[in-house]
């Protein structure tokens, strides 16, 4: 098999039968780490739903008389410099999170895959020339990349959408590449063939339960990495732009009144940490579950 | 003159997510200085467990060492903690394991000299210059060409044949008392398969160590051991000398593996016969007779219980309620 | 393996060729009129004509990229709008810092990252295990910027122990140097060692399963002996793999710390680059990073040959 189609720690992850997800979710779900992941995963979706109602303040909305007060009865966490409430801003910052993560990661996955079965069953030529364009994204770090892309672009939901995108394809179309060889190589496969069945067909049957188990690892934990770059890049000053709650541009605006009121900078950062560790319990757990040897049980 | 290793009731369990594995359910044998024992058994039968048992080599979770006694020189070994001083002196020096899979059993990233004269070192305490003489001279004994510079290759610089020899030469580094060969050559083509049992059994011949052979393949016993244990369902079903097990098998299993199992010197267009059904599940075993469910002589057989270890000739035993009478007494000459 | 170093390096120059490409199209890519953008709305048409001239973008696109690439091979980056120096230059110039800190972080994470994962996996199920599990878990989780400025706050405004911003050179001033130092290698370090740590454990812990370890227990090997001469050795192959992905995710944390502590290096000039719209330093910076990060895992492969004697000797 061609070396350039390897995503170390995740090609050793065994095909488990369709059947078996029940018996996965529940060795998952027996960890008490894992549950805390998904508790935290639920009230991130929950909170960016039901933000309205978990709050009378308007997020963006400007009140210079109340500007940085202090955490207190009326506002738990205070407010900024232009008197918004700090704990609204963060419960609608989770709306930004999840589309961002939801939206780049499902755009950038789909992309990935298709590139990587391209590569991957074509082979030769179009192998090589896609392979070595994912190493070419892969070798400049995200944020980089995602600043010379959104500077380029202009700042805004949809540029950084697209930054994000093109900075976490790489690693789909490498696994489906990798996943794509290996289903060749499948001697069932040839036996397939010799028999006359397409093998096209014959791939799909073995690809999907086989790609299936670490591309949802690989979606968890890309979910929560991608939260982390977009908070990084609004934290930057690039990326969403004002008025609009992200976390990131939070921790950023409170920079300058550190000393006097933390708690602009540090609750927003404690949200990305906690929502980030979220998704990272998850991902972990389900990559443990499917993989039979790092249990204390056979 | 007692035996150099005593193993009495040896049980061993697994955890599993489906319940508790029963591997191995109170097995005895024993074995004699200087003889060669096989122990067959099909796949999963709890053979290979039970001789991991008996130096501790078993993950323990999610394996346990449920009971028994496991006598060596004198000395219970199960007494010992797995990784204490004195059950480390005995592994590699005393008691040795030549494994099954030898390009997995060799650490990829040293080469063959130095593992080889790792334990020459820890055991005999010979400096590095003298433990890398006797591993190349170790190396020439097993039939490796060219032993002083492939001595400085990796494992898988070696085909699979040699690496074998390889882990035999590793094995009988020390000169231990007991070697326990773990179906050393099921990973091996035909060819290589007799070449390897040659070698090991010249190595017998010069070290007289003890020699257990682990394995499903009756042809590889018949030949070398004096004496045969059967397994099945982590029991032991027949116990004999080479000649009563295979001239006189009196377990239905053994019957019916011998019957399954081609032979050049039988009439030709003799119907081999398959053991129909398959081995029974190791958890919750009920106390009944293992076997019965794939045993031609079921009907016959009135009783119920599961059945204790008979004697039926001077060394030889079978866990079975009836007298099988010898059904192929006769037809097994050599 | 001379074979393989050739295939190794054919394969790096190809990629360095892209990121070429791609740090070039990063220009083309902007929307509307580049020169506009820069020089303003307010611009008169032969402003616009000369810089468009100066760009070069009056020619067609291939030989733009011909052009560009002779430049680069003489040093010439272009000049920064803003700046009006050499982009060359004002890169030159910042990144022995971001080197200095950037390396400093890679030694120390990966020494402590892998310490932290072979006792883990070693010690699999124990409190300590559980310990580093949960820091690694919360380490990958953590933000450097706002790792920098809890640190700040703490160290530099609370205790006042470690100041809270600047960057001296440690050939001017080592102690005062290694007192700034100190929060912002901490910061891009930490991350860092939580995702080796992971990485270690996890290698260790298959290693453990494999073949060859029950063999050396069989020999009578102490458990240590087993442990960290037989599967450590094993366990660190694809760790060191990762150097590569390591130090791209080491940059990009470097230009968060040097916008949070204010230290003159690449980070931070991007950052302002980037703010300021000044492509042609944005450009500059992605083409350098792109080519050590290929040139740090081509060095990596060429070291995974000589590590894993398989590769050695194919």
């Amino acid at each position: 098999m061609d070396e350039t189609c390897v995503t170390p720690d995740l090609q050793g992850i065994p095909q488990p039968r369709v059947s078996e997800s029940r018996r996965i979710f529940k060795v998952m779900f027996s960890r008490w780490v894992v549950i805390i992941g998904a508790v935290i995963i639920l009230l991130l979706i929950l909170t960016a739903i039901f933000a309205p109602l978990l709050t009378p303040y308007e997020p963006n909305k400007v009140k210079l008389e109340d500007s940085l007060q202090q955490p207190s009865s009326q506002h738990l966490l205070g407010t900024d410099l232009y008197g918004r409430d700090v704990l609204t801003r963060i419960l609608y910052g989770s709306r930004i999170a999840i589309i961002v993560g939801v939206v780049a990661v499902t755009a950038s996955g789909a992309f990935g895959m298709f590139l990587g079965l391209l590569a991957g069953y074509f082979g030769g030529w179009v192998e090589t020339i896609i392979m070595r364009i994912t190493d070419a994204l892969m070798a400049l770090p995200p944020l980089v990349l995602m600043l010379a892309i959104a500077v380029m672009l202009g700042g805004g939901v949809p540029t950084v959408l697209l930054a994000l995108g093109v900075a976490l394809m790489p690693t789909y179309s490498r696994l489906m590449c990798g996943q794509v060889l290996a289903a060749k190589e499948n001697d069932y496969v040839m036996a397939a063939k010799v028999v006359g069945a397409g093998n096209i067909r014959v791939m799909f049957r073995h690809l999907v339960p086989n790609v299936f188990p670490p591309l949802l690892v690989l979606i968890t934990l890309d979910l929560g990495f991608a939260i982390l770059t977009e908070a990084s890049l609004s934290f930057l000053g690039i990326g969403i732009n004002p008025p609009t709650a992200t976390w990131g541009a939070m921790v950023s605006d409170g920079q300058r009144y550190l000393l006097t009121h933390p708690v602009l900078s540090f609750t927003p950062g404690l949200a990305i940490v906690l929502v980030v560790l979220g998704f990272n319990l998850v991902g972990d757990g389900l990559r443990d579950a499917l993989d039979p040897r790092l249990r204390g049980r056979i | 003159m007692p035996p150099l290793l005593e193993v009495k009731n040896l049980k061993v369990t697994f955890d599993t997510m489906a319940g508790v594995v029963k591997a191995v359910d109170g097995i005895s044998y024993h074995i004699d200085e200087e003889e060669v024992v096989g122990l067959v058994g099909e796949s999963g039968c709890g053979k290979s467990v039970s001789q991991l048992a008996t130096i501790q080599l078993i993950p323990t979770p999610p394996g346990h060492i449920a009971g028994g006694e496991v006598i060596f020189e004198g000395q219970d070994l199960l007494k010992y903690k797995a990784d204490s001083n004195q059950m480390r002196s005995v592994r590699g020096a005393k008691i040795s394991m030549i494994f099954q899979e030898p390009m997995t059993s060799l650490n990829p990233v040293f080469s063959i000299g130095d593992q080889i004269t790792e334990t020459i070192s820890l055991h005999l305490k010979l400096n590095h210059q003298d433990a890398q003489q006797r591993a190349i001279e170790l190396l020439e004994q097993v039939g490796i060409p060219d032993a002083a510079m492939r001595i400085n290759n990796y494992p898988h610089q070696f085909s699979g044949g040699m690496r074998q020899r390889a882990m035999i030469a590793m094995a009988l580094a020390c000169h231990p008392k007991l070697v326990i060969a773990d179906e050393p050559t099921t990973a091996l083509d035909v060819t290589t398969q007799a070449q390897v049992l040659e070698v090991m059994m010249e190595m017998v011949k010069k070290i007289h160590n003890s020699l257990i052979i682990v394995t499903h393949n009756l042809g590889i016993v018949a030949r070398y051991a004096q004496r045969i244990y059967v397994m099945y369902a982590g029991r032991i079903v027949e116990a004999g000398t080479s000649d009563d097990v295979f001239r006189d098998p009196r377990h239905p299993y053994t019957i019916a593996l011998l019957k399954s199992v081609p032979r050049l010197d039988e009439p030709r267009g003799r119907q081999l016969v398959p053991i129909l059904g398959l081995p029974p599940n190791l958890i919750n075993l009920p106390p009944v007779c293992a076997f019965k469910a794939r045993c031609s002589w079921a009907g016959q057989c009135k009783k119920e219980t599961d059945p204790d270890l008979r004697q039926v000739g001077d060394n030889h035993f079978v866990r079975c309620h009836i007298d099988t009478k010898g059904e192929l007494s006769g037809i097994l000459q050599r | 393996m001379a074979s393989f170093i050739v295939r190794r390096l054919i394969q790096a120059v190809i990629v360095i060729f892209l990121v070429t490409i791609i740090s070039f199209l990063l220009l083309h890519i902007i929307p509307g009129d580049p020169v506009i953008r820069v020089l303003g709305m307010h611009a008169s048409q032969a402003q616009v004509a000369q810089l468009r001239h100066e760009l070069g973008l009056d020619m067609p696109i291939y030989m733009q990229y011909g052009n560009w690439i002779l430049n680069l091979f003489h040093g010439d980056f272009g000049k920064s709008f803003i700046y009006h120096e050499d982009v060359a230059k004002l890169i030159l110039e910042r990144f022995p810092v971001t080197f200095y800190l950037t390396f400093l972080a890679l030694t120390i994470s990966t020494i402590i990252g892998i310490m932290a994962g072979v006792i883990s996996g070693v010690k699999r199920g124990t409190f300590i295990d559980s310990f580093i599990t949960l820091f690694a878990n919360i380490g990958v989780a953590v933000p450097t910027f706002w790792l920098g400025l809890l640190g700040i706050y703490l160290f530099g405004l609370q205790l006042g122990w470690l100041p809270v911003e600047g960057w001296t050179s440690p050939l001017d001033d080592f102690w005062q140097s290694t007192r700034q130092v100190i929060m912002p290698v901490a910061a891009l370090a930490v991350p860092n060692i939580a995702i080796v740590a992971r990485q270690t454990r996890s290698s260790m812990l298959e290693t453990i399963h494999q073949d060859y370890i029950r063999t050396a227990t069989s020999k009578g090997l102490a458990q240590n002996v087993v442990f960290y001469k037989h599967a450590l050795r094993n366990a660190l192959i694809p760790v060191v793999t990762l150097l590569g992905v390591t130090v791209a995710f080491l940059i990009g944390g470097e230009v968060l710390t040097e916008t949070v502590f204010n230290i003159p290096g690449i980070g931070r000039l991007l950052v302002r680059a980037a703010l300021d719209n000044d492509y042609l330093i944005v450009q500059g910076i992605i083409l350098i990073v792109g080519v050590i990060v290929v040139f740090t895992n081509l060095f990596v492969d060429i070291t995974y040959g000589w590590i894993d004697p398989r590769i050695r000797y194919r």
